[in-house]
């Protein structure tokens, strides 16, 4: 197997982050803390065959988000976004 | 979002290491063309087994179809291809995903390129169209290893022959029906120009299949002139994420 | 717990009494990774211990495979519960690399080419605890395992077994490392089940 090929895409974590967030973040923009490109996290890099999910940015391979899941806790590591955009429901 | 448990009502094969499973999941809140289910299983000394796989049908009440691709080094797809059987009971979480998705109000052309077991998802987003009644113009363009790798052939060669229906074309990596008009090979800059959407009618496309598959032909894509906004992407691979 | 799935076992998981807890035995040797598996040209490759002073010493490839070796036979023991036993290697000690370090410092932080760190008190890395090895079962080190090299910690969870490795920074502070500051936990001993943070 082509080793350049070992990653999905934010896709994969939708159904882990649906059990921490009340909305799919995977629709959500985010932006790379390292080089500032921004992507739908739907469209990241994922790499799952590790002690937890990890997912880089396509353009400078920094570390987005990382996600362990261990019995009863979860701990979640956005620091690599700046900020996540989700789209919510207008009530004005 | 919480496990559901889910019926095993109907088995089907569809190629010699692919089938599908219907299930019926009460209360299933619907799901969107292109959303996955999380399929957990769990063995009696407690270790579970979590993959996720697309839904392939159209929303049907409580009715949930999946396909699963047997691989030879697998955990969970031999169970899924093989073992199961009609009166299993599944968990499943889902619907998921709401990027990789096609909604009966978008009125632009839709490309659905598949790779392999890729045509899962864009299998359910023609379903969807054409239950929709949508008249927006739809293609696949579907490439597999050989013929014996189709999946789905004969729901797809339905929709196809629908007026104004889904165009349908094949496209064959390793091994092609005798006298097919294109010899073997991967899906190129030609393949694409002969058999999807210019870029002038600035359809949404949705890319599936293995990760490499997807990469490649995304940045054909792009480099046509497609608008990179309009590329949805689904990568497929082993979601054996480890617990 | 969920409902059991009719029939199903899984990849085949023996329960060993000698494994630490909670571990089964693998019949392959899993490839976990998270992100792209670096290409370290030989040429290029450099292996550096840095003192809490800032002094360093720096090993080529060339300088590095000159040193005394071991051939050493050690188990595994992945967080994710595989183990596998009896694994050949061979490597240089971090004895060897340590003989004229002069450092008073009590943590390392171990740094891999393509950004990947792991935390442990220097004191895990002496008195034949640990080595810098590049060949595994007869053959040179695969990228997919971490080669040109690797630091191999036997005692510890492997995740603390850095992959291509490019250095050891001591220090007087104890600064987690990539998976330590998200969860996992600071020691990581297999045989006291210490997975997570907290336990």
């Amino acid at each position: 197997m082509n080793d350049s090929y070992s990653y999905l895409d934010g896709n994969a974590a939708a159904g882990e982050l649906r059990e921490i967030f009340a909305v799919d973040v995977t629709t959500a923009g985010g932006q790379c803390a390292g080089c500032g490109r921004t992507a739908v996290l739907a469209d990241v890099r994922l790499y799952v065959r590790a002690p937890g999910l990890v997912a880089r940015c396509r353009e400078c391979d920094a570390v987005l988000l990382r996600l362990v899941r261990g019995p009863g806790r979860a701990w979640l590591d956005l620091r690599g976004l700046t900020c996540l955009e989700l789209a919510m429901p207008d009530d004005s | 979002m919480s496990w559901r448990v889910a019926t095993v009502v109907a088995l089907r094969d569809q190629s010699p290491t692919a089938r599908s499973i219907y299930l019926d999941v009460p209360g299933w809140p619907g799901h969107a063309a292109g959303q996955h289910v999380d399929v957990r299983l769990t063995a009696p000394d407690g270790y579970t087994a979590v993959r996720s796989y697309s839904i392939a049908s159209a929303v049907d009440g409580d009715g949930v179809e999946l396909t699963v691709e047997q691989l030879a080094d697998g955990e969970v797809s031999p169970y899924l291809g093989s073992e199961l059987v009609v009166g299993d009971l599944l968990e499943i979480r889902g619907p998921i995903g709401g990027w990789f998705v096609w909604r009966p109000d978008q009125r632009e052309p839709i490309q659905l390129i598949a790779g392999g077991s890729g045509v899962v998802p864009l299998l359910a987003i023609a379903r969807s169209h054409s239950a929709a009644g949508n008249q927006s113009p739809i293609r696949l363009l579907y490439s597999v290893r050989e013929p014996t790798s189709v999946i789905h052939s004969a729901e797809l060669e339905e929709l196809a022959r629908r007026d104004d229906g889904l165009i349908l074309t094949y496209a064959f990596t390793r091994s092609a029906p005798p006298g097919w008009n294109r010899p073997p090979g991967r899906v190129d800059a030609a393949l694409l120009a002969d058999s999807t959407w210019p870029t002038e009618l600035s359809p949404t496309c949705y890319v599936c299949g293995p990760t490499g598959f997807v990469e490649t032909v995304a940045d054909l894509l792009v480099g046509a002139g497609h608008d990179p906004a309009r590329v949805r992407t689904e990568r497929f691979g082993p979601t054996g994420g480890i617990r | 717990m969920g409902i059991i799935s009719r029939g199903f076992s899984g990849r085949r998981r023996e329960h060993d009494p000698n494994l630490p807890p909670g571990q089964y035995l693998t019949d392959d040797f899993p490839v976990l990774s998270a992100g792209p598996t670096p290409r370290v040209p030989l040429d290029e490759w450099q292996f550096t211990i840095t003192t809490e002073s800032g002094q360093q010493h720096d090993w080529n490839w060339a300088s590095f495979t000159a040193l005394p070796t071991e051939q050493i036979t050690v188990d595994l023991h992945c967080v994710t519960r595989w183990s596998k036993l009896g694994t050949a290697w061979e490597g240089v000690s971090l004895d060897t690399l340590f003989a004229d370090v002069e450092s008073a410092a009590d943590y390392a932080l171990v740094r891999s080419y393509g950004g990947y760190t792991t935390n442990l008190p220097v004191d895990d890395l002496l008195d034949g605890k640990a080595w810098v090895a590049f060949r595994y079962d007869g053959d040179d080190l695969a990228p997919a395992h971490g080669g040109p090299a690797r630091l191999l910690v036997p005692h510890l969870y492997l995740w603390k077994s850095a992959k291509w490795v490019r250095g050891i920074e001591l220090s007087d502070d104890d600064e987690p490392g990539f998976w330590e500051s998200a969860g996992y936990h600071n020691y990581g001993d297999p045989w006291r089940e210490q997975r997570y943070w907290g336990e």
